[in-house]
């Protein structure tokens, strides 16, 4: 590799950077794939593939909008673009230099163009024993399912909120897993409902939202509203959820808890470089300032799909086509009355498909009392901070989130702060009055993936 | 803790913590572990306490796992191979154990 | 933009809230002034908390070496002066002979350093050095050794000044940056973005900023900003004491209490004047990471977390600083401390605060004077 200079690097081979690196490599452009997945697909086509060829009885109880990455999983296959699976992306310079790690060794990548589509994250869900093994995040759960055919095997309770939690819930009750309830912590149907045009007129979403509540209840699985005080029961293992409901406390047995807030954005890698952010407050999350095209305010390195804020598979393979007519353009293979003529289709149906979202952020907001946790709940899983000890670090003068790390060690673990960099944000604004977008997030910091001092030994 | 919907037809072997199991060709570990019966992957290095795969998607670093000898791999985005030797992962004894004692 | 606002009198205006600002203010507190200490990100920003934290005497310019002794004092009796020690542990420093040839400037630095009347640097052959670093590589053949060095943690000890100067009535202003500096009458007056903050005695602790500030009163020092890279590991099991380096290599090395091991040692990054943010080079960082696999094999493995790098001031002879002003009355400097200023953090406040308080100090600092590079083509070396 050394030497050699590509047109477009991708990060991520879910649905924008696959969509994105299929129509660049059809413009002429010489494309490379990096994504540390061994399969393309990403988290919403995980282990597409495998599934289609090998599973494909699961195919219905996964649901259609699963089924519809085959599509762009081949189509993707069948391009030019060159795919590096198992490799992860620990570096991007603002010289669109990327350090990547494969097979135990480090090298570097000169690219003319990258393409950040690092996707979304789930937001963390700070409760009481969420530390304990058993209780995971719902797309934890789901992951399994689609990666390898697993289920849970004992009772499971679904909680929190967001289209995701709804999904597996219809997904795993067709799997045939015992599901004993799922309890909503929001849904504010008032505030989203001025929202509603928009999400009527973004095609199918409500349709397919109410088709999967009416699975779930066909099940049998009772949906608890207004749920609050969620607790991870356990000694090592979650044995049972508590919270209160409908004005009375209840207690559920279970061996898996899945919890789910939505998701947030995937900025680690664009936070790094850094490029400019913003703080999305209809979302509660950071993402990345770019234009109608997904360039970031570095030159040649732009973003597609969740991780430039959160819109969904279908929208992250349009607004990855839209990239890939704007590195085309910008790399001299044609010029901007071609683009906006090849993206224009893209371009409405992206716009289409977000119209949802104001309904959806709206409708399920995280919940404030998870989102900014009681002192005695762990805020940072690696180094077991509470959010009491982060308060104590603002009563001695860590203002900001970096301070607090360097009193706490919050965000100093193996997973980066990326399960804690937002509860701990939160939890500062909360505590000084100030908003997120004053208070910040941690500087984050390469290699945003773990790197062996052996493997950067081999770096050239 | 979780089961599969379905039988594979081939089957790998990996050890952990130096038993034998039988896992799915294209599992993660991570997957294998939750399909062991235990599904701790490690002790956190304050605490203790056991860890088990909690985001299966990269972000999270509760699954890590000693694999062929190396540790702190994210056993959800390795796939298991054939021989395989995967080891859960103890909390290590810091520098500020031996401060305390 | 300047606000003309609010006027604050204070005794000392100190500018730069690092280590070198919050000890000089608890040193000036101590002495019962008020000073004020403006800082225009947050305490310990840039070089006090991206230090690697060595707590060293090992191998300092002669010049340094007084300041240095005293100090060490200072660190061994932080807790009875702070409430609080920094994490400070004294686990010694160990420079590492990887050969004949490096162990014999070994015996030389130690005879060197015996011949100015001290005796902290001591050699040590391979079976000493193997007591102390059990896991040093086979090839390794012995060092030199101070015992009572060893390493605390920057951001805290720089809190522990800060918190202690705040309790004795010091005031600590974050977000306020210095925008121009004027003399009136017996006074100097700063202007800055929150007000202005007049006194009869101004103390530069700017850092890599030192020399800017120090031409706002008529100096002309020679510095430059660095940007020193450092690596830290994720927690591993208890397998070293004392802080590390090579004699023949680039290598700051040692085992945090968490048992996170951190990796400085001088290589550079870049950094950018305008917006402060630095960029590493992970090329460099690689020939770190492999004196690293040399030196200590046990570190192959290891999982890099973060690597960062601090802006540090570096002066063309590689020695800070630290005095009045030749060009403006009550005005006295202490920065550009060339990446190893952590260690001398307690003992320069006190320094200043002399100066402040008495018109002179104790110890030497005339190879630190402002002027030295006055009408000289010096310049700061390439890192």
């Amino acid at each position: 590799m050394s030497g050699e200079i590509i047109d477009l690097a991708v990060i991520g081979a879910g649905p924008a950077g696959m969509a994105a690196a299929t129509v660049a490599a059809d413009l002429g452009l010489d494309v490379t794939v990096f994504d540390e997945n061994p399969a393309p697909g990403g988290q919403i086509y995980r282990g597409i593939e495998a599934v289609a060829t090998k599973r494909a009885s699961d195919l219905a109880m996964l649901g259609p909008a699963y089924e519809a990455g085959k599509t762009i999983v081949s189509a993707f296959r069948a391009s030019k673009a060159k795919h590096q699976p198992n490799t992860s992306v620990w570096l991007v310079q603002k010289d669109r230099q990327l350090g990547i790690a494969s097979g135990g060794r480090a090298s570097m990548v000169q690219a003319r163009r990258i393409l950040i589509a690092s996707g979304a994250q789930e937001r963390p869900v700070p409760i009481p024993g969420w530390t304990l093994p058993g209780v995971m995040l719902a797309g934890a759960t789901q992951g399994l399912l689609k990666s390898a055919g697993m289920v849970p095997s004992g009772p499971v309770v679904l909680a929190g909120n967001g289209p995701l939690l709804y999904q597996l819930g219809a997904q795993l009750a067709a799997a045939g897993a015992k599901v004993t309830a799922l309890l909503e912590t929001e849904a504010r149907y008032g505030a989203a409902l001025q929202h509603l045009p928009g999400a009527i007129a973004s095609g199918g979403y409500l349709a397919k939202g109410l088709g999967l509540i009416s699975a779930i209840r066909k099940a049998g699985v009772p949906i608890r509203r207004n749920v609050t005080g969620l607790k991870a029961i356990g000694k090592d293992h979650v044995e049972a959820v508590e919270f209160a409901a409908n004005g009375r406390a209840w207690r559920l047995d279970c061996e898996v808890l899945c919890l789910h807030q939505g998701v947030v954005s995937n900025a680690q890698l664009t936070l790094a470089i850094p490029a400019k952010h913003e703080w999305n407050e209809a979302q509660r999350c950071w993402r990345p300032v770019t234009d109608a095209w997904g360039n970031t305010d570095l030159e040649g390195i732009a973003v597609a799909g969740d991780c430039g804020g959160i819109g969904g598979a279908e929208a992250a393979a349009h607004a990855g086509r839209i990239a890939a007519c704007e590195a085309a353009r910008a790399l001299g293979k044609i010029d901007a009355p071609q683009r906006d003529t090849r993206a224009s289709g893209d371009r409405s149906a992206w716009e289409r498909h977000l119209r949802i979202r104001p309904f959806l952020d709206a409708l399920y907001p995280p919940s404030r009392a998870i989102a900014v946790p009681a002192d005695d709940v762990t805020l940072c899983r690696c180094e077991e901070v509470t959010a009491g000890e982060v308060r104590a670090a603002v009563r001695q003068g860590g203002t900001g989130p970096n301070q607090v790390k360097s009193f706490t060690r919050t965000g100093m673990g193996p997973c980066q702060g990326r399960m804690c960099a937002l509860t701990v944000s939160e939890v500062i604004a909360d505590q000084l009055g100030k908003s997120m977008a004053e208070v910040g997030t941690y500087r984050v910091r390469f290699p945003i993936k773990p790197l062996t001092v052996g493997e950067l030994a081999s770096l050239e | 803790m979780f089961r599969r919907l379905h039988t594979s037809s081939s089957t790998l072997t990996i050890t952990l913590d130096g038993v034998a199991l039988k896992v799915a060709p294209g599992d993660s570990v991570a997957a294998a572990v939750l399909a062991s019966g235990n599904p701790a992957c490690r002790q956190t290095p304050v605490t203790g306490s056991d860890r088990a795969p909690f985001c299966m998607m990269g972000a999270c670093f509760d699954c890590l796992v000693e694999i062929d000898g190396v540790p702190n791999r994210q056993a959800c985005l390795v796939e298991v191979r054939e021989g395989m030797q995967v080891r859960r992962q103890a909390r290590p004894t810091l520098v500020a154990d031996r401060l305390a004692s | 933009m300047s606000t003309a606002g609010t006027v604050h009198d204070f005794d000392v205006v100190i500018i730069g809230g690092g280590l070198h600002g919050c000890s000089a203010a608890y040193h000036l507190a101590q002495a019962k002034l008020k000073p004020v200490v403006l800082e225009k990100h947050v305490v310990a920003r840039h070089a006090s908390s991206a230090s690697a934290g060595g707590v060293r005497r090992l191998g300092r310019d002669p010049a340094e070496i007084p300041l240095a002794v005293a100090s060490i004092e200072m660190w061994h009796s932080m807790r009875d002066m702070l409430g609080d020690d920094g994490e400070f542990r004294a686990t010694g420093q160990v420079r590492v002979a990887e050969n004949a040839a490096e162990l014999q400037k070994c015996e030389e630095r130690a005879a060197r350093v015996r011949a100015l009347g001290y005796d902290h640097e001591v050699v040590i052959d391979r079976k000493e050095l193997r007591r102390l670093v059990p896991q040093v590589a086979e090839h390794c053949v012995g060092g030199l050794h101070t015992a009572r060095d060893g390493y605390a943690f920057p951001f805290k000890a720089t809190t522990a000044f800060r918190l202690k100067a705040e309790e004795l009535g010091a005031v600590v202003k974050e977000g306020t940056k210095v925008e121009a500096i004027e003399r009136s009458g017996e006074r100097w007056v700063v202007r800055t973005n929150h007000g202005q903050f007049r006194a009869p005695v101004l103390v530069n602790a700017a850092g890599a900023w030192g020399a800017e500030i120090a031409r706002m009163v008529g100096d002309d020092p020679v510095e430059e900003p660095v940007a020193l890279m450092m690596m830290v590991s994720g927690r591993m099991p208890h397998f070293l004491d004392p802080t590390v380096g090579c004699m023949g290599r680039k290598l700051s090395f040692k085992q945090m209490r968490a048992g996170t091991v951190v990796i400085g040692g001088g290589h550079v990054g870049t950094v950018d004047r305008e917006t402060e943010l630095t960029e590493l080079d992970f090329r460099k960082l690689a020939l770190s990471a492999r004196t690293v696999s040399a030196v200590f094999p046990i570190m192959k493995d290891a999982t890099l977390v973060r690597c960062w790098a601090g802006v540090e001031g570096f002066t063309p002879d590689d020695i800070p600083y630290i005095g009045p002003s030749k060009a403006a009355p009550n005005v006295f400097h202490s920065f550009g401390f060339c990446g190893h200023g952590f260690q001398l953090g307690p003992v320069v406040g006190s320094i200043t605060a002399q100066l402040v308080t008495q018109g002179k100090t104790n110890l030497p600092i005339e190879p630190f004077r402002i002027d030295r590079f006055a009408g000289k083509d010096a310049r700061v070396p390439a890192h």
